[in-house]
């Protein structure tokens, strides 16, 4: 049989990847450059009993995800720019009381309301650092309507293996650029359930780190009687500050997803091997960085690419092995000098760092590229 | 026979931290009798809370408890609502919790009519921060962020919880101990948003900078001022000058929001 395929924005193609993946619930309230994933959830989750619901505000979104989500619901919530900003707290309280779900932020132009339908890479550290206090985060960046479909199933699955909040970080372009997606068959690809407990009720608690770095979730109301807070808590999730526990928490929290890096990272190498100068892109700017890369290379010059489709936790270790083997790393990027941070940690000096930023509202061009590493060789 | 309260106490979470004299304890067992009396199954009853010192209520009960962000507790109960209409949902809090940060969750709770319970304990203050003042601390009162008395205007929450669309509102106060539960547990058996306001007491914060001697005199100021609706009905408005009426306020039915969405996923699949 032929597979289902159709013509869609990225934003539907989240949506699609979402119902995969088993959502159930969505909340969220509506912003430009995002809303197109809530219409779609909105008309499609009643269908299979699944539930919609527009909050009040963003805040109000993220908590209902949370409370949904712990009743054993995927749950999934869109925002843009001045909405995920308003989310940061609760965001940290989902890191916290490791509660699985995903949020897509379709960045735009900013600081505050800033240009809503313009194409923006703004929001990359405020994905790893806008929420206060120490926290891992999984932060997922695809290119393509097809990786937007796939992604959001991997986010979903990252979401409830890691009992994370899973961010997927889209650009404008991504999300309003139609493309054709083959939609995965049942079973095509993999979809992860989070682990329910094993020991009867009375033996449970949410945070035992004996049982792992991820401790199994029961969800409320399937008999298990716990407690959930945002305070630093023991391992019976009750609140504590005895520092030893504190700290312990605390480290796991952060370790079950630093050393579970393998099974997290994904990025995609474009000619790489023998590339002298290397470009580091992702979402919508990472199609021009391609096309630049065939350009250079018709030219002569050793080009390539890599692709982070994992941004967070930062893919140190093969940053830094680039930089090993490159003359130079160019960094493109709808910001005025994000990620190049970044990489220009991992790099230690040991290549030449290069950002071009655009921040004008209009995409990133193969020629800018082009101009840019013609001027660092 | 005294009622067994331990028996719905988490084991080995009291003592609790509430202060001596402080009313949100008064309410703790006035829920626990009420979820008694409505029977609730603790397997499949949530209580949820924000920040603040009668948000550390839910920790002390046995039954899934989730203790959330300051002022947010009624979104996180929407939405597990929502994922499992069949579950109860309760939630508790302060009066600064509710109202000021939490206030337009909480309107939108009440405009949904979603079938959930609210008790809200206002104590007029903001107790766990040390006592500034709150949308219903009294105008002219003494807080710590109002020491030359306090210029704002207060909310009236049952006022606010009726325009806003809740089905079910009513107040009592913790002197008014053994109504607490009969309330709480009207509004459980209610289907739709049931705010439920305890008029209670931080001896701590409110009262010390208010000239209340004692937790007794806050008690008897409870007392005085309280007046059951049956009786305000019969008073003049001179007479109740002053006064908060007690009871249950209001009492309608309208569409409950997790069944209207249940008729919705009918429609969309085409029922
Ligand atoms: C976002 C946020 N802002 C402020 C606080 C600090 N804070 C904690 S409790 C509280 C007030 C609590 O007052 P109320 O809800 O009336 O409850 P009470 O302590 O009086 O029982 C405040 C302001 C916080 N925890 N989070
Ligand atoms: S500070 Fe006030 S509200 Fe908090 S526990 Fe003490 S008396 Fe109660």
């Amino acid at each position: 049989m032929a597979k289902k395929v159709a013509l869609i924005q990225g934003n539907e193609a989240c949506a699609q990847g979402a119902l995969y993946a088993g959502c159930s619930f969505f909340a969220g309230y509506p912003i430009t450059p995002s809303t197109e994933v809530a219409e779609v959830m909105s008309i499609e989750l009643p269908k299979i009993g699944g539930k919609f619901i527009q909050m009040e505000d963003e805040i109000g979104a993220i908590a209902a995800l949370i409370g949904a989500a712990l009743t054993g619901a995927k749950a999934l919530d869109s925002t843009s720019g001045p909405g995920m900003s308003l989310k940061q707290e609760l965001l940290g309280y989902a890191c916290i009381a490791e509660i699985p779900c995903v949020i897509v932020n379709v960045q735009r132009g900013g600081p505050s309301t800033g240009m809503p339908t313009g194409p923006s890479q703004s929001d990359m550290q405020q994905a790893m650092w806008g929420t206060h206090g120490d926290h891992a985060a999984i932060v997922l960046t695809p290119a393509s309507c097809q990786e937007i479909y796939e992604e959001t199933v991997r986010a979903f699955n990252l979401a409830e293996k890691y009992r994370m909040p899973v961010q997927i970080q889209l650009d404008e372009i991504c999300a309003h650029m139609r493309e054709k997606v083959e939609y995965a068959e049942p079973g095509e690809l993999e979809v992860i359930d989070r682990e329910a407990p094993s020991v009867p009720p009375e033996e449970y608690k949410p945070y035992d780190a004996s049982k792992g770095l991820v401790p199994p979730l029961a969800s409320f109301g399937s008999g298990y009687r716990y407690h959930v807070t945002g305070l630093n808590k023991a391992a019976d999730g009750f609140p504590t500050t005895k520092a030893e526990l504190v700290d312990a928490e605390e480290r796991r929290q952060i370790d079950k997803i630093m050393l579970n890096q393998e099974d997290i990272q994904k990025n995609e190498e474009y000619l790489l091997d023998d590339a002298e100068v290397i470009l580091f892109a992702y979402g919508s700017t990472s199609r021009s960085a391609r096309y630049a890369v065939n350009e250079l290379r018709k030219d002569g010059v050793k080009a390539g690419m890599f692709r982070p489709l994992t941004m967070w936790p930062f893919p140190e270790k093969r940053v830094a092995e680039l930089a090993d083997q490159a003359g130079a790393i160019v960094c493109p990027e709808m910001n005025l000098g994000q990620m190049v941070r970044e990489v220009e940690r991992v790099a230690k000096g040991n290549c030449t760092v290069a950002h071009i930023g655009r921040v004008d509202g209009e995409p990133i061009n193969p020629g800018q590229i082009i101009d840019k590493v013609k001027e660092v060789l | 026979m005294a009622y067994d309260y331990e028996k719905s106490i988490r084991p080995g979470k009291l003592p609790h931290i509430w202060c001596p004299g402080c009313g949100h304890g008064i309410v703790m067992k006035g829920l626990i009798r009420a979820m008694d009396t409505c029977e609730l199954d603790r397997d499949n009853t949530a209580v949820v809370s924000g920040i603040g010192c009668a948000s550390r209520l839910p920790g002390y009960l046995d039954t899934c408890t989730l203790h959330t962000a300051h002022g947010r507790a009624a979104a996180f109960a929407t939405g597990i609502k929502m994922a499992k209409p069949d579950m109860n949902v309760i939630v508790v809090g302060g009066d600064g919790d509710g109202t000021a940060i939490g206030g337009n969750h909480f309107i939108h709770a009440c405009r949904r009519n979603i079938d959930m319970t609210y008790v809200i304990m206002n104590n007029s203050i903001y107790g766990m921060t040390g006592g500034q003042f709150s949308p219903c601390t009294p105008t002219g009162a003494k807080a710590s962020t109002t020491v030359y008395g306090n210029p704002d205007p207060t909310f009236d929450i049952s006022k606010l919880a009726i325009g806003a669309g809740a089905t079910f509102v009513a107040r009592g106060t913790a002197y008014h101990a053994v109504q607490i539960d009969k309330l709480i547990a009207e509004g459980i058996r209610h289907k739709g948003l049931a705010v439920i306001e305890i008029l209670d007491d931080c001896p701590t914060t409110y009262g010390r900078r208010n000239k209340f001697r004692s937790v007794i005199d806050m008690m008897k100021r409870l007392k005085e001022t309280a007046v059951p609706v049956t009786a305000a009905a019969k008073m003049t408005e001179e007479q109740l000058e002053g006064k908060v009426l007690t009871g249950v306020l209001y009492n309608t039915e309208k569409p409950e929001y997790t069944e209207q969405y249940a008729k919705l996923i009918k429609r969309a699949q085409g029922a």
